[in-house]
């Protein structure tokens, strides 16, 4: 199994940025936020080409950080990421086109004043895959594979629907004929019957054009039915990580097992009273993780060495992995 | 025989916009009896928040109510002047809001949001209406509530800031509580917490509640019926399970296809091919019909809501087992 | 989706509804043409000396002055055909409120985009001198800088640029950071695009709604300006009357009943500066809802 692309110890910290002013506001007693925000901590992954990589967690997991970390749009604050042997980053600046992201708002990641026709062949254009002239063609051969009618390459953004907008965002990133391809909760904007559509061109178009994606969502269904893998996220880290349906099955980490009993299911059945799994608690603060395991203050199955010591990734079978102390309680449960 | 808490008959709501009349809302009926919870499901463009607005009187021009009865409680609303619709706003029928930011007031803390709401309605001491308010806080699982009640908004987390929307909502005991996406924006796990919180309070308080959502899932997971709506008409309503397990309309077959849920993983899904139409031009037949495998020339006509029993449904070639439906 | 609409068209569409503003921009319209044509429509070319005659000066409305032709709203202290005064004066207003507008705003866009995308040290600095100038007075710098420079017309533009590029700069310096967050330009960086490209090609065009608005405020706060400073006496010369420099020269006469001399040239820069700031409130109208969307 050769690591397409490879993770290595990624964290990344976002930190306070005092200006002149707020240091010496602080020493003069004011409150001023000092702490970082480790928004993703010490993450190693290695993925396969060809593979989907599922990447899911709540609010502040960290999950939008990394997908930015591995497009390069952001650069680690320690650890590297390589793509096929190369470095994405490279002072602080991405050095690849190989890796593209297809991002979460449809309207908001196309530029409002430009036709659609010409942001689809600006990237492509700038980095030799086809030529002024040549562009045209170029956009509208992408723009089929989209399923849009080239006709419309002429048009601004306002004047298509959401599932046309993201077609358009999907053959931007394609455009640059990218081996990687991020996308960023491509479908959460999206109408539930126009969801279904792009979920499908989006399995047409990895398996045709044999991408390696990582596929960031909150929607559990969704990433359960297109990825090959899934990797839980908590607070910066993940803390599970293994093929998608023995994850589902059979979950080792306890916040996997509370995520997705806490997901509402179907009611087919009349006398059926659904039952919710609940997590007690909120996330906490970004800014003040809890000492030892982050879970710990929610977890069932926490105990005093949960509270203290951090839990390091363990290998449950070749496949799947688990940062967690009492795994082996979690999978024996019912 | 349960007492009913909202009849409505007939509702319509159209926008006399520059570009033509948007038909948001076209011919909607349904009851709520007391302590039901009904969800109201459809996608961008089907006018389940116009209807919700609608129940409010809180529809701005250029758009009106141009048809229709809404009674609550036996009380015809689509009559009353501003005026007595501010009185029952709040006090008989409320709403909860998606964006939580949208209903609480950034600068004042919760405490005294709370007691404004509560002295708009009645004449209550500063104290009683403490009270009453961290009462209410606890009931919808904000912890330590008499502390929090002196927190503004931002310092609450966006699951808090929810509750303590819905806690407002139930302030006075409302008959009707109109939810419109309220845990669409909140984690999935904030939100097991809420709707859990939510069951309960509807069956102690004896509030009926109209829970509007694009996901089928967690609405089925509260209401124990569904009105299911499309270009502005509730296409199929009944009881949620037996809808959920045998749809009649092809719309809602389609959206129940299309969840991942349904299809094995990695194969395609069940896509409802085409787009929602453009509420400007509507087709003079079956709006769904563009987008329709089954239709035919029949359904160039607009079709009537047909019922079997607390099924209805609008479809003259419905997809599903008429016979489970009329035994 | 059946036929073009580009921000333009969609614009113009909405703009044509306002009648009122409609209106006013005919007036602007209309004045800018009187004032390029100026030296064809009026009857006497004001700057040349030898057609005025001191027998002519300041004479009523209706006057027949000794060129031979109706002075349709009076003569001035020098003998000049007020209406010919006037548009040639417009002509002066227009030109230096549009050249120090477009002056001010190059400079102060781009200082205010360059301030914001680049952030750090360079955006302290920019924004921290933006924020000194804009807490003088425009009227103060511009006197200033004329004493400094002297008089005429560069000198004039440069003191009207020195004392709004400021405004320029902050709205740009805002709508940059605005539009900077947004997934559009995060999508261009990680493509990967250069600075240059992602600046000019999609930063710069984004921002140029505020900058529009502030530019038709500006235009018109530079024509009065100028009117301002010509009162004064440090405008342009005296051969070279502009509007503020006649209102001035007939200043001395308000009381003694030779109304004409400062009241017509004070309407037209009214009509001038009104018309500017409808078109203006229409325009920031315009984009502020969609902004809200």
């Amino acid at each position: 199994m050769t690591d397409f692309v490879s993770l290595e110890n990624i964290s990344k910290i976002f930190g306070p940025n005092l200006t002149t002013g707020d240091r010496i506001a602080s020493k003069l007693g004011a409150r001023v936020e000092t702490r970082s925000i480790h928004a993703v901590s010490n993450v190693s992954l290695s993925i396969e080409k060809g593979e989907t990589i599922g990447l899911v967690g709540e609010s502040g997991c960290g999950k939008s950080t990394l997908g930015r970390l591995i497009a390069g749009i952001l650069s680690p604050s320690s650890g590297r990421i390589i793509l096929d042997g190369g470095p994405v980053i490279r002072n602080g600046a991405k050095v690849t086109t190989r890796v593209q992201t297809v991002f979460q708002d449809p309207f908001a990641s196309l530029d409002p004043r430009m036709k659609v026709g010409e942001t689809v062949a600006e990237g492509p254009i700038t980095h030799g895959l086809t030529t002024k002239s040549d562009a045209r063609a170029y956009a509208a051969l992408w723009f089929e594979r989209v399923g849009l009618d080239p006709v419309w390459l002429d048009r601004y953004p306002h004047q298509f629907s959401g599932g046309q907008r993201q077609r358009i965002a999907i053959a931007r990133a394609l455009a640059m004929q990218p081996d990687v391809l991020v996308c960023d909760e491509p479908v959460a904007s999206l109408d539930v019957s126009i969801q279904a559509q792009i979920i499908n061109l989006f399995l047409e178009l990895t398996r045709d054009l044999d991408l390696t994606t990582i596929f960031i969502s909150h929607d559990l269904s969704v990433v359960q039915h297109v990825s090959d893998r899934i990797a839980i996220m908590y607070l910066g880290q993940i803390v599970e990580l293994g093929p998608v349906d023995e994850v589902y099955e059979n979950p080792a980490h306890p916040y996997t097992a509370a995520l997705f009993g806490s997901v509402p299911k179907l009611v087919l059945d009349d006398d059926e009273l659904v039952h919710f799994d609940t997590i007690e608690g909120e996330v906490p603060s970004p800014l003040s993780p809890p000492s030892g395991c982050f879970y710990h203050p929610r977890c069932p199955l926490a105990d005093e060495n949960c509270a203290t010591v951090r839990p390091e990734m363990t290998g449950i079978s070749n496949s799947r992995s688990v940062m967690c102390h009492n795994y082996q309680q979690q999978l024996t449960k019912d | 025989m349960t007492e009913t808490a909202l009849s409505v008959k007939n509702l319509a709501t159209h926008f006399f916009t520059r570009t033509g009349v948007i038909k948001a809302v076209d011919d909607v009926s349904f009851d709520l009896a007391k302590g039901e919870i009904m969800g109201l499901v459809g996608e961008s463009g089907s006018g389940k928040t116009v209807t919700g607005f609608s129940l409010l009187g809180l529809v701005d021009e250029p758009g009106r109510i141009v048809n229709g009865s809404i009674k609550l409680k036996g009380k015809e609303l689509t009559t009353l002047s501003n005026a007595e619709l501010r009185h029952l706003r709040g006090r008989e029928i409320s709403m909860i809001f998606q964006d939580p930011i949208a209903t609480l007031n950034p600068v004042l803390t919760i405490g005294q949001q709370m007691r404004l709401a509560l002295a708009a309605h009645e004449r209550i001491t500063a104290r009683a209406a403490a009270d009453r308010s961290a009462d209410l806080l606890t009931k919808v699982g904000i912890p330590s509530a008499r502390a929090r009640m002196n927190a503004y908004p931002h310092e609450f987390s966006g699951g808090m800031r929810q509750r303590v929307a819905i806690a407002i909502a139930l302030l006075h005991r409302p008959s009707v509580i109109i939810a419109d996406e309220p845990t669409t924006a909140l984690d999935v796990s904030i939100q097991a917490q809420i709707l859990q919180q939510m069951r309960g309070l509807a069956a102690e308080t004896g509030t009926a509640l109209i829970w509007i959502s694009h996901d089928l899932a967690v609405v089925s997971s509260l209401a124990t019926k569904l009105a299911v709506m499309y270009a502005g008409r509730i296409v199929e309503q009944g009881p949620t399970a037996a809808l959920l397990r045998n749809p009649q309309h092809p719309y809602t077959a389609g959206l129940i296809g299309s969840l991942p849920a349904m299809t094995k993983a990695g194969s395609p899904l069940k896509q409802i091919p085409g787009t929602t139409p453009s509420l400007l031009s509507l087709p003079s037949g079956c709006p769904f019909a563009p987008r329709c495998q089954r239709a035919t020339e029949i359904c160039q006509r607009a079709p009537e809501m047909v019922t079997h029993g607390d099924r209805g449904w609008r479809c003259f070639d419905p997809v599903g087992q008429i016979d489970e439906v009329t035994s | 989706m059946n036929r073009q609409d580009t921000p333009l068209t969609r614009f113009w569409h909405e703009f044509r509804e306002n009648k009122i503003a409609v209106v006013a921009l005919s007036v602007v319209v209309v004045l800018m043409l009187l004032a390029l044509f100026a030296s064809l429509v009026s009857p006497q070319n004001p700057y040349d000396l030898a057609n005025l005659s001191l027998m002519d000066s300041r004479r009523p409305p209706g006057f027949v002055g000794s060129g031979g032709y109706i002075h349709l709203l009076g003569t001035d202290p020098q003998g000049r055909d007020l209406l010919s005064a006037i548009f040639y004066g417009l002509r002066i207003s227009i030109q230096i409120g549009l050249a120090a507008g477009f002056v001010s705003l190059s400079i102060g866009a781009a200082l205010g985009i360059l301030a914001a995308y680049k952030g750090g040290r360079i955006e302290s600095l920019i924004m921290r001198l933006v924020d000194l100038q804009l807490s003088f007075p425009a009227i103060l710098l511009a006197l200033v800088i004329v004493a400094l420079l002297g008089q005429g017309k560069v000198q004039l533009i440069s003191a009207l640029v020195a004392a709004q590029y400021a405004y320029f700069a902050r709205t740009a310096y805002g709508a940059a950071k605005a539009e900077k967050g947004k997934d559009y330009i995060e999508a261009a960086v990680a493509t990967p695009l250069g600075s240059r490209l992602v600046v000019l090609r999609h930063l710069v065009p984004n921002c140029t709604p505020p900058l529009i608005v502030v530019a038709t405020v500006q235009i018109a706060n530079s024509i009065s300006l100028e009117a301002t400073l010509s009162f004064l006496g440090l405008g342009l010369p005296v051969t070279e009357p502009s509007l503020g420099m006649l209102i001035s020269n007939g200043f001395p006469y308000m009381m003694s009943g030779r109304y004409w001399i400062s009241v017509y040239p004070g309407i037209a820069l009214i009509i001038l500066i009104v018309a500017i700031n409808i078109v203006g409130d229409q325009v920031r109208d315009q984009f502020n809802p969609r902004l809200r969307k």
